[in-house]
């Protein structure tokens, strides 16, 4: 394991030292340039760039497995990934360009002329964002502390500072060329494996032939497992366990989730042209397909591959302690990788009937591999396709990749929506530029430290971080935006409302289940709220159509918030999976909160008056590539 | 796929001050190739790789049953396909009503 651990130090510094030097080349000089990279970046970066954003830690290193362990049910991920971006390219990432600002709170506070819808957007991009970014900094940490040896803390701190500098540096630009670099990484790193392994057990280099291929034996791969699966007591591979409504409901939640993630969109600001964004999002998702494809290949050959060299083999003592390579082992024992594994503590065997051999059954009585991290089939792949040490090294800096241009992306959006939607366009609009890009980039600092915090004492929501981004997205941002855009009757009452209801029930729905509504999560809430509210009382005031009922609320929400933190508020125990509405898990849940959200968005719109015509004349523009900005909405009309 | 049958007044190329009828007939057109575009989405994912996997899976496409092969492999490569004739088919929408915003 030396050379491996030599050759994964020199991938992480080298691939470190590469984002460095292109976060010098590409400082950022303008706010322009900070939040939208100049509005000039090609097409085919962009989508380069976007893949990076997108493709997070999870995608690199934990798809793979989720969907070997799942089977037909893993499918929801594969949709729902790659399905939003063609809400995208179809519905809004040419209007929103063609809208030509920086976030997307600037597009629901403009389309909806209220300071309100605003401050709403952005404590929305706020909240997804920093549950987002938690979990990539875990990710970090864990890569750092399995592969070099060196404590999660400090692996956080490292992945924190990489990313801080090219964030801070050089803004959107920098992160746009280090997000490019980052893409042609992890890409090469997760293919490099994959064609080993589909050439090893299929005999064609190219994974996705590889998973409609016959296995050694002739019979088609995907049979084989699930007769192989069904011996051993599990569900068949191309069955699932979930219920039809409930894959549905996850799939579209991940697939509309997709299309409302701000870190996602604000990618769309910086192209030239609304033409260049729908062609940016086709390069994105052909770049996010090319792993999107490979993994549930992947899947099977690993599953498969599994079951073949580690079920019914002879586990030895001495090549597990050391004592002698494994290569020497004789035919029928289990294969070197795994006692590899078993060392870093994600594979875990226990001889229950102390045969001496390997029984992988999905009867927890009998099953002896009893620790079986779902990340372990990306991980040893290398090793399972008798690869050298250094394309381990080669994987390590993929995930790194992955989770850094990840956390960068939201890194931004934290920044843009902190600098630009909240002091610039709310507390302190007299701000100058100079003033703004000082703002944004000791924004990034804090919300680094705060991510900082998050990645080495994780908060449980981190757990359901896919839930909440997705499912609050969903429910919040796509309907006003979709809205905002396909109907001109649409007005600021509706917005505030449907964006509200969608968030709140969500919210509501994915805490009762995933985490559980205690007295300290109670007490977080109503802080939460009270920010909320505060923030809501200064930036309204700025227009002098303040009421003081915000500030007490806010006070009010404070006390609460402290006894909840304090422990004296009731604990509401944690719904089960029983109770769940229609059957439909927390993860599907955005699904119905979109719905509800449009459907209460449209009937208040209806109820109220009609939006202001300089505002429908704008929606009219947007929809217009060509013709050019009138000033009409360089300023949004307070409220 | 869907060519204007209407008899709109010509587009204009040269100015940006284009009519309403034009702007009405552009956006029309947009949005019936989006619907159709939509329709073949949630056709291949929700229709295919969900609703109708079941039904699918008899049918294999290599040695995958289809239905599994649409939700895990299929659905995708269209996707991506829908996105590029998107762009192919809007940018000649937008040429002919002259309101493409390529400068060249």
């Amino acid at each position: 394991m030396d050379s491996t651990l030599l050759w994964t130090a020199f991938f992480v510094i080298a691939t470190f030292g590469l984002y460095i030097g292109i976060a010098v080349w590409a400082r950022a000089g303008s706010t322009d340039d900070f939040y939208v990279a100049g509005h000039d970046v090609p097409p085919l970066f962009n989508g380069m760039a976007t893949a990076a954003d997108w493709m997070s830690a999870a995608s690199f290193l934990s798809m793979a497995g989720i969907i070997a362990f799942s089977g037909y049910d893993g499918s929801v991920y594969l949709m729902g990934w790659t399905g939003g971006y063609v809400l995208l390219a179809l519905l809004l990432a040419p209007y929103l360009r063609k809208f030509g600002k920086f976030t997307v709170p600037d597009f629901v506070g403009d389309r909806y002329y209220s300071q309100a819808a605003r401050i709403v957007a952005v404590i929305c991009a706020l909240f997804i964002s920093f549950t987002y970014i938690a979990g990539q900094m875990r990710g970090v940490g864990i890569a750092f502390s399995n592969f070099l040896h060196v404590p999660i803390e400090i692996g956080v701190i490292v992945g924190a500072i990489i990313v801080l500098f090219y964030a801070v540096l050089g803004g959107m630009k920098g992160i746009t060329y280090t997000q490019v670099a980052q893409y042609c990484v992890l890409i090469f790193a997760f293919m490099v494996p994959a064609i080993f392994l589909s050439l090893q057990i299929t005999g064609t280099p190219i994974p996705q032939l590889g998973f409609v291929g016959n296995a050694e034996n002739g019979t088609p791969l995907l049979l084989n497992l699930d007769r192989t699966l069904v011996d051993l007591g599990f569900q068949p591979y191309t069955e699932g366990l979930k219920s039809k409504l409930d894959v549905f409901a996850i799939a579209l939640a991940l697939m509309v989730g997709t299309a409302g993630l701000p870190h996602v969109i604000i990618r769309f600001f910086t192209v030239p042209k609304a033409s260049d964004a729908r062609k940016s999002a086709g390069w994105a998702l052909v770049f996010i397909a090319i792993l999107y494809t490979t993994a549930p290949a992947v899947a099977v050959f690993a599953r498969s591959n599994f079951i073949d060299t580690v079920n019914e083999s002879t586990y030895s003592v001495e090549a597990a302690r050391g004592d002698i390579p494994a290569a020497d082992l004789p035919e029928g024992s289990t294969p070197g990788w795994f006692y590899n594994w078993e060392r870093t503590g994600l594979l875990g065997f226990t001889d229950h009937n102390g045969d001496g051999r390997i029984q992988y059954r999905a009867d927890p009585a009998t099953n002896e591999v009893t620790t079986f991290d779902r990340d372990i089939f990306v991980l040893a792949n290398p090793e399972i396709g008798n690869l050298p040490g250094w394309v381990i090294g080669l994987v390590v800096a993929g995930g790194l990749a992955a989770a850094l241009s990840t956390a960068a992306g939201l890194l931004m959006v934290i920044s843009s929506a902190v600098s630009h939607d909240l002091c610039k366009k709310v507390l302190l609009p007299g701000m100058s530029e100079t003033q703004e890009l000082l703002v944004a980039r000791s924004a990034a600092v804090v919300a680094v430290l705060i991510a900082i915090l998050a990645g080495i004492y994780p908060p449980g929501f981190v757990a359901a971080v896919v839930a909440f981004a997705f499912g609050l997205a969903a429910a919040s941002f796509f309907p006003v935006i979709f809205l905002g855009i396909f109907w001109k009757r649409m007005n600021k009452e509706g917005a505030i409302a449907g964006m509200s209801t969608g968030l709140l029930l969500t919210g509501a729905y994915i805490v009762h289940f995933k985490i559980g509504f205690s007295s300290m999560v109670l007490g977080v809430l109503a802080v939460i709220l009270a920010i909320a509210a505060a923030i809501l009382f200064l930036g309204t005031r700025q227009a002098g159509k303040s009421t003081p009922a915000l500030m007490y609320s806010a006070g009010g929400l404070v006390l609460v918030g402290l006894l909840g933190l304090i422990g004296v508020l009731p604990d509401i125990p944690m719904g089960s999976s029983d109770q769940w509405f229609l059957g439909i898990s927390p993860e599907g849940f955005g699904t119905v909160g979109m719905f509800v959200s449009f459907a209460v968005a449209t009937a208040v719109a209806l109820a109220t008056k009609t939006p202001p015509q300089d505002v429908q004349d704008m929606v009219e523009e947007i929809r217009i590539p060509s013709i050019h900005a009138h000033p009409v909405h360089g300023n949004a009309p307070a409220e | 796929m869907t060519d204007i049958m209407d008899t709109n007044t010509p587009p204009r190329t040269e100015d940006h001050d284009v009519t309403e009828d034009v702007t009405k007939a552009y956006w029309r057109e947009n949005l019936t190739l989006m619907g159709i575009l939509l329709s073949i989405w949630f056709a291949v994912s929700f229709g295919a790789g969900i609703l109708a996997r079941e039904w699918l899976d008899q049918f294999s496409i290599g040695g995958a049953p289809l239905g599994f092969w649409f939700a895990q492999q299929g659905a995708i490569f269209v996707f991506v396909a829908l996105i590029f004739i998107y762009v192919h088919r809007m940018h000649k929408i937008e040429q002919k009503y002259g309101m493409s915003d390529d400068n060249d």
